[in-house]
């Protein structure tokens, strides 16, 4: 625990040091603002419409792709720690995992998934 | 030690760390602009102090006195607090990185690393990949076009090659068997016992998925200052804005100090001492960081997309197999 207890210094002080740098700059920076300089920036011009725009959804396949294949990467890690007492039957287990897996990712591949137009 | 004695430690050593990655933060922006203007036939900054070493100092001194305004159109917790979230765990990476071997002052024992965690590397990727995070968010709050492309492109980008990121370490760690930082320095302790020539692909891997992942040149698609304005950091200004940058440049000393731990032996090193041999290899990866910079032009964004799933992914998981077969056999 005492060697979490340091990260958590860590933390609080990294917190402390963003804090007091915020609040100094708060103090001493001029404040002057108007209602065109507050406008979002669109390259001069007017803005218009929407910020919030709708964007392409293969975002969210990636995405989607993303969450498999991460959590697999995290159940790799306690497998790679203990592989020495586990030997060639824990390989041969992880291996059949992944292929499952890796069929999905060439599934997506084949489906023109991946390409990115 | 009694538990003061242990709680005094630690807090003196995180003070010096932090205290040292500060320094380190500024000094790199130095080194950055320097050895850009070098590698390109230019001089770089030279006028702030002899040989223009004060130049980070002006910065910030400038950074800090200049207006800090809100568009009227932002989401402002967020957008206050983004900047934050980008910051702090670059910092954080830090608090596991072993800086040195242990040393003896007045008595005691004092490990050179601020907290040996039994699952260090687990911990260094979660705390790197919260910083996404703030880019996200910072995008999403701005209220502005630019800033949300840059947004949406950090995380598909950040996704993508996290895996790989992931993936690449699984090697080293089925031939170390083990998380803890510090004992994986101890294991390497000759030159040749060095992971990146026991696992050369995964260092390779490591390098191009790092270098994506603290968005640096030539995967900085996220502020393409060519097409995006400034991507995700368009509508910052002041302290803000330098929080950023800050953020930037911390994540790449951590991933450097990551890098110089897992792969190149850590602090291990003849004659010096080993802080300095730390500091050096550190110095070394910035440098390397730069040169990329000023080599490689930037990645188109379906080349990028189809560099990570089609060829890094693969090559991990091919990487890892590998490793494992041959270690059973």
């Amino acid at each position: 625990m005492a060697s979490y207890a340091a990260v958590l210094i860590f933390l609080l002080l990294g917190i402390g040091l963003v804090l007091v740098t915020f609040f100094t700059a708060r103090l001493i920076r001029p404040s002057n603002p108007y209602k065109e300089k507050n406008q979002t920036y669109e390259c001069g011009e007017r803005p218009f419409g929407d910020s919030w725009v709708q964007f392409n959804n293969r975002f969210y396949i990636f995405a989607l792709l993303f969450v498999i294949f991460d959590v697999e990467v995290v159940f790799l890690f306690p497998w790679a720690v203990a592989f020495n007492q586990l030997g060639l039957f824990a390989l041969i287990e992880m291996v059949i995992f992944i292929v499952i897996l890796v069929f999905g990712l060439v599934y997506a591949w084949k489906k023109g998934v991946l390409k990115w137009v | 030690m009694t538990l003061t004695a242990l709680a005094i430690t630690a807090m003196i050593k995180v003070i010096v760390i932090i205290s040292v990655a500060l320094l380190g933060v500024a000094y790199s922006t130095y080194l950055e602009r320097r050895l850009l203007g070098i590698l390109q036939h230019r001089i770089g900054p030279i006028y702030a102090g002899p040989y223009g070493l004060l130049q980070p100092i002006a910065d910030a001194v400038k950074l800090i006195f200049k207006e800090d305004f809100i568009p009227d159109n932002v989401e402002r917790v967020t957008y206050t607090l983004a900047p934050v979230i980008m910051f702090i765990p670059a910092l954080l990476t830090f608090a596991v990185i072993p800086v040195g071997d242990t040393i003896t002052i007045m008595g005691h024992e004092i490990e050179l690393v601020i907290s040996d965690l039994n699952i260090g590397i687990l911990y260094v990727f979660a705390i790197t990949s919260l910083g996404v995070y703030g880019i996200v968010l910072a995008g999403w709050s701005s209220g502005s076009k630019y800033s949300l492309l840059g947004g949406i492109r950090s995380s598909a980008q950040m996704i993508s090659y996290e895996i790989a990121y992931g993936l690449s370490i699984i090697g080293v760690v089925l031939l170390a068997g083990t998380l803890s930082l510090q004992e994986l320095v101890a294991q390497q302790e000759s030159f040749f016992s060095w992971y990146v020539f026991r696992q050369p692909v995964a260092f390779i891997l490591f390098v191009v998925c790092a270098v994506a992942e603290t968005n640096r040149a030539p995967f900085d698609l996220p502020e393409a200052e060519a097409e995006l304005v400034a991507g995700y950091l368009t509508e910052y200004s002041s302290m803000k804005y330098a929080m950023f940058f800050m953020g930037e440049y911390a994540n790449m000393l951590a991933v450097s100090s990551v890098a110089t731990t897992i792969f190149l032996g850590g602090w291990q090193g003849p004659f010096l001492p080993p802080v300095l041999w730390f500091v050096i290899k550190v110095f070394l990866c910035m440098c390397v960081y730069i040169w990329i910079r000023a080599t490689l032009p930037r990645f188109r964004y379906d080349q990028l997309m189809n560099f990570g799933w089609k060829v890094l992914f693969p090559l991990a998981l091919l990487n890892t197999m590998v490793t494992a077969l041959i270690k059973v056999l």
